[in-house]
Order: structure tokens, then C-alpha cells, then sequence
């Protein structure tokens, strides 16, 4: 304690002139600091976190939508009440078993996967962990959902979004959402726990709330 | 430093004015609930495939839920007739066998010394080609009689190949193995006339006398009982089944039972007489069809000597203070039972220790099922009767050529039948005693399916001794058990879910039902079925083989051996009939008189005294002194004692006293304990007139004192990591005691004692 004591009188003692010029000093770094961390955290962060990934095929649900009138041409119920999600090859194979336009991404698609029946890899933005149970069925039947509801207005996009993969998670980062500071302006900007529990809290009838209804 | 701090400072709130901390501890928890190594099915459309279980003799209709290609959960079907959606827990881990590390994956070839495990892959050509100059090589000597082959069971038309197989090539030595079933049959061919199987209507009974049998513990069709002993347990008020179970271990089966009556291991017999013993001095037994419908139970005259009947031997013989001495059972514990039993409706006795897959005893089964005749529980609701067998397969008889009729002419491998020999069946633990001492011929090559005899035969290390000394072994195994392990060639069978084979009806069952397995996956890796090689084996070597197997694959010859059945297959999964109505006793009996024979005709041309049933006691053993306790085993559903080994799933649910790390545990009794001076979880040595094992020690009272109750299915020494190396085998403790009648190993134990380690 007193050699404290004797450290500080030395320096107060050694230059009484210069404290405003170390609080500068001082503040400076501080703030050379608190800058390098904001640009880290907001600009370098976000780059290193996520990989960039392309689509295998540039889609475009635009048109889709206007051929074929809807979303559950592709997106279907089977007939056990199990969402199809993703579209399997027999699916495009349905109209594009030959080149139906002259498109490169057709070309691509007829050539490379159709014609040798690889599935293709599609990266899927929505997927949840693996722990999470969740089922269409109760969502867009019973509960009467709209799709953009959670995915948004995907029906009128053009072209495949790049696919932005959390290097850690290896999950979409649609699920965190796009801002990552969390703010949200439309109810598909997110879809992490919280924002599920946003419209099950709303809930009237059975444990809605309950753990296992998602988490089985 | 106070600059490093400033810039620290600044960091400090800077960083938690960004999504940087937040962000990184959600990503974090999110990827440690989801380790990227922890395999997750894949998700997509699922879709059922029905088959039935092969993997024990119960025969249970399961769906199997597939994820595209991959099959993810085996349900029972609802509404099978057997097993009406339940599944039991070997059924439930059959994936593990479909894709568990242990499958063979293609042919194979020994390269190391025997036993080793060097193999290297050879192509189909090759192996086939290997097997066919072996064998032919065999015939071409003139000894053809040399080859033996061993398939599990007896039933089914892949067995029934390998017979065909074995009857063209021309050798008498196609062994499998006997179980409770066959005791049973015979019972019923000596007793009632009939040829075929017992069938329980044990669902009706009101009052199950249980000489052992492990009703719930894989007795039977063991999920049929699971869903019976449920309806057992309705409460029906006074209609309620009574169960009453005579073992000497508190097994789970006695543990679910009304009443347990412990009883000296072996005497199930003389319980079952003295039990009649009352029956028939309170005048209790169903007079009308003893008086109207059987022979022997009353004294007859037989060329002007008078030969006393069951009644007499039962009442001079069988006095409860008698049987008491003998049993262990206290005389009022003796006169009560056999009072519940006359009085309840519907009483049925049904005996076959454990789960039924040993044979016992032949005066045993006929003094159990006499209890059955003086109830009147024979072709009635409610009781037992005889189930005719499934239709053989209506394939057209062999042609032998010369080799062949030569070959099979020859006296089989076991030895000369003594006894009745119109019931001699291939005596399968003689065979190594029969190599080993060289007496006949000598056994040239082995052909092995559907069996695991280096770890299912008595006395197995010197079984194994016995076998080893056989210069071709061929297994025809889909996973690499002990007997693969020897094998100079393997043949792989597919793995269950993959092969097509029928499923004849499970023991117990009171009508007849053959199921249909089907594959419900491509195979995974370059196997063949077995019915398609021994196919194309006998096609290459021609002959009249060839001829007797002129079928271009497995599946049109099995369609050819289910004749009419087989629509009902394809359609259903399985053919069946109603439960046909039993013949009254009038037309019931088949026998020379006609009637229900307490003592059978067939046994009386033997030895007229030896003819009723009876309790026979045990030879005087000489090594009593040395082994003052007796093993017993303990058989579970959770453990899988045959030919297939327990998957992974099953040995992590077996409790530390069955299994502690890689140590067995045996059950003793605390007075056991204290004689031996063993205490709770010592470790002790276990010795038995066959061999010694180190073991950990269980104190139980609800094992009878001066008993050792060993878990049975452990020990092994092939398949994987969580198989092999943990605890003891049980066969390698134990030896084959003959039925003097049968000649079948009934052994239910050995002699044994306990020292400390």
C-alpha cells in the first residue's frame, strides 16, 4: 500500500502539467479502442462469421409462381400430412424433363441433374436445428398461416439469394436474421426461438408455451 | 499499463455495444446442443415396408419406417395376428443388425491360422467355385456321408434346402437344433396320436400352471405372450387369469405371477405328479373324458398281467409329503394348487423351462400334459391343442443317383439311436464328441447356417476343439460370429431386412400362421441370399443335384413351396387359418386305442414300467461332493441366447447385476453367500465339472438357496466391441445330459461351486 502511495506521489510530483495531456492521451486510445471493437464488431465480425455460398441454380420464383399459379404446386402436403419442403428432382422432372425455354440455369438443370438424376443440393435458408420439432401441417392447415408469414415474400423473387452460412452453426443466417443486432422490422426477418414464442404466447388454447411442443 | 488499459477500456465498450458477445454465445450454445459429429436421420418422405421378424422363433409383423432408402424404425403391424403392433426390444434393435459394423460384406476367404479372423475378399466365382470342388471332390472319393452341415432350426424352407440339399448330394448328417417344441411333439404323437405342434389358447385360460416356463421372458411367441399376459391383468373381477409360476428364481415372469412357488430345479416332473396325486384321490379330474376317452389310467391287463395304471402309480408314487421331499414344495403348498387347478374353468399346465429353447425332459412334458388330460384342457377353449404342422414344401421328390443313395445309407455321424426309433431326430451335441473320438468316419467338411454352434454348444471349448479338427468349414453367416471366425469360406447370407424367406408358425401358437419376410432394403453390401447359392451350388455341380434343384432363384422355389398359400402371402404379409375348431375327444385321439394313452403305446413296446409318466431322479453324480451348488441359467429378453448376438441397444440395457464393465454377475442366495464366503459384489471364481470362470457375485433371496442363477448370452467372443469380451459364456460351463428316451441334451444346468478369487 505505501509503495502505491509512494508510486503515485512520485508521478503526480514528476509532471503536474502533464495530466490534461494524458487524459488525452488516455482518451484518445480509449476511443481508438471503442472504434476498432464497433468497426470489428459491426463490419469485420459479420464478414468472418459468414461464408458465402451460391445457390447451385439460380432460381426464379417469380416465374414459377406465375406458371403454375401457386406455392404448393412444388411446396406440397404428402398424403400422410408431412410438409414436402424443398422440392425433390421428380418434381422440376415433371415439366422439365427436356428444355422447356433456353435458359443457361434450364440448361444446367436438365443437363446436369435431371438427365443423370443427381438431386440437387439445394442450401436450404429455413433450415432449423435439428432438435427443434416443427410441423407445417399445424401451421399452414390448422392455424390458417399465410407462407410469407415466416419465409417471406420468396414467391416474388427473381433470382437465388446468396446463402450465407454461420461458420460456427453451419445454419443459414436467416435464422439469426439479416440485422444482427436484432432488429426486425417484418415477422420474416427472423426465426429464432423467440420469435415462435412471439405468436405461441398469443396463444389461447393447450400448453402452447409448453417446451416440448417444439423440443420433443 | 494505463495506456493498455485505456485501449482495453475502449474494447471493453466498444465490443458490447456490437452483436459480437451476444451473437458468438448464442451461436456457441446452438452448436454445442448440435454437435456436427451427432449423425441426424435425414429428413424427407417416409414410407412403410412390411415384413416379419426373423430374428427369434416368434414371428412378429413389423412395418419398417424408411427415410428414402434407409430404414429408421422397425413397428409392430397392427393388427398381425401374432403380435398386434407391439415389437419387443430385439425386434426394435434389429437396425442395429442391419447396419452395425459387424456384417459381412462380401465372400470370403481364411487366410490365418483358425479362429484368427484373416480373411481376404474373394469374388462369388470364386467362392462358390471353392465350395463346389470341395464338395465334389467329396463325392468323387466316395464320401459324400463325411459332409455334415448344421442349420438353427428345423423349420422353413431354407432348412428344408439344406436337407434337400444334403439328401441329393447324399449325406444322412444334416443336424438343427431341438427345443421344448419338439419335446412337446412328441408328447403328443406318443400321448394323443398327432402329429404336430402344441397350441395354447392361453388367452382364454383362467388359471396358467407354469412349470417353468418364462411366459413373459421369451417363452413362446414372446410378444403373442406379452399381449396375453396384459389380458391376463384386465381386471375381469372373479374372471381374472390366475397365474402360477413353479421356477426356482424370482424371474420376471414369477415376479408377475399371482403366486410363485420355488421348487428344486428338476423336479417340475414330480410336482406335476404329485399335483395329479390330488387331483385323483379328491376325485377332482374330469371324470368323463378319463373314463370315456382314456387308456392307461385305470389298471389293465396286458397278455393275463396286470399292469398298473396312472392311478395307481400316481396315488402309491406321488403323495404330496413324497413329493415334497423331493420338490422342495410344501404338501399344503402341493394340495391347494392342484385344488385352484381343478376348480378354475379354463386350467391349462404348460412346462418348457425359460424360454422353451431347450428340450426337456420326455416324462416331464407327459406328466404336464397329464394334468392337462385329468382338467379336460385338451381341444377346448381355453386349453392345448395340437396345431397341425405347416404343409410341407410341395416340391417333387428328390432323384438320388448312385454317390447319393450310397451316402445316405450310411449311419449318421451321432450314432445309433437307442430307444424309439421312430422318434429319432439329429442328436446336434453329439457331433463333437463324435469327431473328437474319431468313431464312424471321419467328418470331412462343415456346412453352417442360420447357426452359431462355436458358441451355442455345450462344453464349448471342447466343441470347439471337436470342430476345429475338420479340414473345410463353410459358413453361410451375414454377421461375423464365433462360427465365421472358424470358417475356411464364408458365404454371407443378407442381413434379416434384406432377404425374403417364410416364417413358419411360431411355437404356441393355437392355429397356424406362416408370415411372409420380405426385404424391405436393397442389400447394403455383396451378399447373396442363401437359398439363391445353395441354388446355383447345386446347378454347378450338376449331377442329380442339379436336377433336384432346377429353380432359377430362392423366390420362385419358395413360391413353388407354398403352393396356394402363397397369393395369400404376396397380399397380406402372411397366410393363416381360423382358429380351427379342436376335434371333440372322440375323434381327437389317434392313437392304437383311439383314445387319450397315459401310457403310450409306442413307449409300452419298450418297457411297459417305464410307460406312464414318471419322475425319473437323477443318475448319483459323483461329482456332488466337489460341487456342492447347482448352475443354473437365467434367460431374459434382453439378451439374445441364440444364434444371434444382442445388438448394442440390448446390452446397454442390461442392469450391473447382470453385467458390471466387461464382469458377469451371478445371483446366490445370502445363505449361499455365507457358506461360500462371498460377499455382495465380491468378485469369485465359479467352477463347474467342465470349466472355471471368474465372476462377480449378486446376493438375491429370490433365488433358492445352493443355487447359482447365471445370465445366459453373454460371453461372447466374436461380433463387436459391445458384444464381444463381456462377461461368460454359459454353454462353455455346462455339458449335454441325455434324455434316456429321447436322447435329446435336456440339461438345465450343472453341478457347480464357489470359491473366493
Amino acid at each position: 500500500m505505501s509503495g502505491m502511495q509512494g508510486k503515485t506521489r512520485n508521478g503526480s510530483s514528476g509532471g503536474e502539467k502533464g495530466v490534461p495531456g494524458m487524459f488525452a492521451l488516455n482518451l484518445f486510445l480509449f476511443l481508438v479502442g471503442l472504434y476498432a471493437s464497433l468497426v470489428i464488431g459491426w463490419l469485420v465480425f459479420p464478414k468472418v462469421l459468414y461464408s458465402q455460398k451460391v445457390q447451385p441454380l439460380d432460381f426464379n420464383h417469380a416465374l414459377h409462381v406465375e406458371a403454375t399459379g401457386d406455392c404448393e404446386s412444388c411446396h406440397y402436403f404428402r398424403d400422410d400430412g408431412s410438409f414436402s419442403g424443398i422440392p425433390k428432382l421428380d418434381n422440376c422432372a415433371q415439366c422439365h424433363e427436356e428444355m422447356l425455354g433456353d435458359d443457361p440455369e434450364e440448361a444446367k438443370l436438365v443437363e446436369e441433374h435431371i438427365s443423370r438424376g443427381r438431386e440437387i443440393p439445394w442450401l436450404v435458408h429455413a433450415r432449423q436445428p435439428d432438435c427443434v420439432f416443427f410441423s407445417h401441417a399445424a401451421h399452414v392447415k390448422k392455424a390458417e398461416m399465410e407462407c410469407e408469414i415466416c419465409h417471406g415474400p420468396v414467391g416474388e423473387s427473381e433470382h437465388s439469394r446468396v446463402y450465407e452460412r454461420n461458420r460456427l452453426t453451419g445454419y443459414s443466417r436467416d435464422i439469426w436474421g439479416k440485422n444482427l443486432a436484432g432488429i426486425k422490422k417484418n415477422s420474416w426477418d427472423r426465426m429464432k426461438m423467440d420469435d415462435c414464442a412471439e405468436c405461441h404466447a398469443r396463444m389461447k388454447e393447450g400448453a402452447k408455451e409448453a417446451c416440448f411442443v417444439c423440443h420433443k | 499499463m494505463s495506456f493498455g488499459l485505456s485501449i482495453g477500456a475502449g474494447i471493453g465498450v466498444g465490443i458490447n455495444l456490437t452483436p459480437l458477445p451476444w451473437k458468438i454465445t448464442d451461436d456457441l450454445s446452438i452448436w454445442t446442443q448440435n454437435w456436427p459429429w451427432t449423425p441426424v436421420p435425414p429428413d424427407g418422405e417416409v414410407t412403410h415396408a412390411e415384413s416379419v421378424c426373423t430374428l427369434c422363433p416368434g414371428g412378429c409383423g413389423i412395418s419398417v419406417r424408411k427415410m428414402g432408402r434407409r430404414a429408421v424404425k422397425i413397428e409392430g403391424i397392427k393388427g398381425y395376428p401374432v403380435n398386434d403392433g407391439g415389437v419387443c426390444i430385439l425386434g426394435l434393435a434389429g437396425l442395429q443388425l442391419l447396419y452395425g459394423p459387424t456384417r459381412i460384406r462380401a465372400p470370403l476367404r481364411r487366410t490365418g491360422r483358425r479362429g484368427e479372423g484373416s480373411f481376404e475378399t474373394i469374388t462369388w466365382e470364386e467362392a462358390l467355385a471353392e465350395l463346389a470342388d470341395r464338395l465334389s471332390g467329396l463325392r468323387a472319393e466316395g464320401a459324400p456321408h463325411s459332409v455334415a452341415c448344421m442349420v438353427g432350426r428345423k423349420r422353413g424352407t431354407v432348412p428344408g434346402l439344406f436337407r434337400r440339399f444334403m439328401e441329393a448330394y447324399g449325406s444322412p448328417n444334416c443336424f438343427w437344433e431341438a427345443s421344448a417344441h419338439d419335446t412337446y411333439a412328441l408328447t403328443l404323437r406318443l400321448m394323443q396320436g398327432v402329429d404336430g405342434a402344441p397350441g395354447f389358447d392361453l388367452e382364454r385360460s383362467d388359471y396358467v400352471l407354469s412349470f417353468g416356463s418364462g411366459l413373459v421372458d421369451g417363452w413362446g411367441a414372446p410378444v403373442r405372450m406379452f399381449r396375453a399376459h396384459s389380458r391376463w391383468r384386465e381386471d375381469r373381477g372373479k374372471e381374472r387369469t390366475r397365474v402360477v409360476q413353479i421356477e426356482p428364481r424370482l424371474s420376471n415372469t414369477a415376479a408377475k405371477s399371482d403366486l410363485w412357488i420355488p421348487i428344486n430345479p428338476g423336479t417340475e416332473g414330480a410336482l406335476a405328479l404329485g399335483v395329479a396325486h390330488v387331483l385323483v384321490k379328491e376325485a377332482l379330474h374330469k371324470a368323463d373324458l378319463v373314463r370315456d376317452h382314456a387308456f392307461g389310467f385305470e389298471d389293465w391287463t396286458q397278455g393275463g398281467v396286470t399292469q398298473k395304471g396312472f392311478k395307481t402309480v400316481v396315488l402309491e408314487k406321488y403323495a404330496p409329503a413324497r413329493v415334497a421331499e423331493i420338490t422342495g414344495v410344501a404338501p399344503d403348498v402341493i394340495v391347494q394348487t392342484a385344488r385352484a387347478f381343478a376348480k378354475a374353468r379354463h386350467p391349462l399346465a404348460v412346462c418348457g423351462r425359460g424360454q422353451g429353447e431347450r428340450p426337456l425332459g420326455l416324462h416331464e412334458c407327459m406328466a404336464v400334459h397329464a394334468l392337462n388330460a385329468l382338467a379336460g384342457s385338451i381341444n377346448i377353449p381355453g386349453g392345448i391343442a395340437c396345431v397341425p404342422a405347416d404343409g410341407q414344401p410341395q416340391w417333387a421328390a428328390v432323384e438320388q443317383d448312385e454317390a447319393a443313395r450310397a451316402g445316405t445309407a450310411r449311419p449318421r455321424i451321432d450314432g445309433p439311436r437307442e430307444g424309439i426309433s421312430s422318434l429319432a431326430e439329429p442328436l446336434v451335441h453329439r457331433l463333437p464328441q463324435a469327431i473328437a473320438q474319431g468313431k464312424g468316419y471321419p467328418v470331412q467338411a462343415l456346412l453352417v447356417a442360420g447357426a452359431n454352434p462355436f458358441f451355442t454348444l455345450p462344453d464349448t471349448r471342447k466343441a470347439i476343439e471337436a470342430l476345429t479338427k475338420i479340414p473345410f468349414i463353410a459358413s453361410f453367416a451375414s454377421h461375423m460370429d464365433e462360427t465365421a471366425m472358424h470358417a475356411d469360406v464364408i458365404l454371407p447370407d443378407h442381413a434379416p431386412l434384406e432377404r425374403l424367406q417364410d416364417v413358419p408358425t411360431p411355437p404356441g401358437m393355437p392355429y397356424r400362421i406362416v408370415g411372409l419376410a420380405r426385404a424391405v432394403v436393397e442389400p447394403l453390401y455383396k451378399t447373396r441370399h442363401t437359398g439363391d447359392v445353395l441354388i446355383q451350388l447345386a446347378q454347378a455341380m450338376g449331377a442329380s443335384l442339379g436336377d433336384a434343384f432346377p429353380w432359377d432363384s430362392y423366390e420362385q422355389c419358395l413360391q413353388e413351396a407354398m403352393g396356394d398359400n402363397w397369393e395369400a402371402m404376396q397380399e397380406k404379409g402372411y397366410w393363416t387359418e381360423e382358429q380351427p375348431a379342436a376335434p371333440s375327444w372322440k375323434e381327437g385321439f389317434s392313437t392304437a386305442s383311439g383314445r387319450f394313452e397315459f401310457a403310450p403305446a409306442a413307449l409300452l413296446r419298450q418297457e411297459p414300467m417305464a410307460a406312464l409318466p414318471q419322475y425319473v431322479p437323477p443318475k448319483a453324480d459323483p461329482d456332488a461332493d466337489d460341487y456342492p451348488l447347482t448352475l443354473i441359467p437365467c434367460q431374459s429378453m434382453r439378451l439374445a441366447n441364440g444364434a444371434v448376438g444382442d445388438p448394442p441397444f440390448l446390452v446397454k440395457t442390461l442392469e450391473e447385476t447382470v453385467l458390471k464393465g466387461n464382469d458377469l454377475v451371478v445371483e446366490i442366495h445370502p445363505k449361499t453367500a455365507r457358506i461360500s464366503g462371498v460377499r455382495e459384489g465380491q468378485t469369485a471364481m465359479l467352477w463347474t465339472p467342465v470349466g472355471k470362470a471368474k465372476v462377480r457375485v449378486h446376493l438375491f433371496e429370490g433365488i433358492m438357496p445352493r443355487l447359482v442363477g447365471m445370465p445366459e448370452g453373454l460371453g461372447h467372443t466374436a461380433y463387436d466391441g459391445y458384444l464381444a469380451g463381456k462377461g461368460i459364456n454359459y454353454n462353455g460351463l455346462i455339458r449335454p445330459v441325455e434324455d434316456p428316451v429321447t436322447g435329446h441334451d435336456v440339461a438345465w444346468g450343472v453341478r457347480a461351486r464357489l470359491t473366493v478369487a
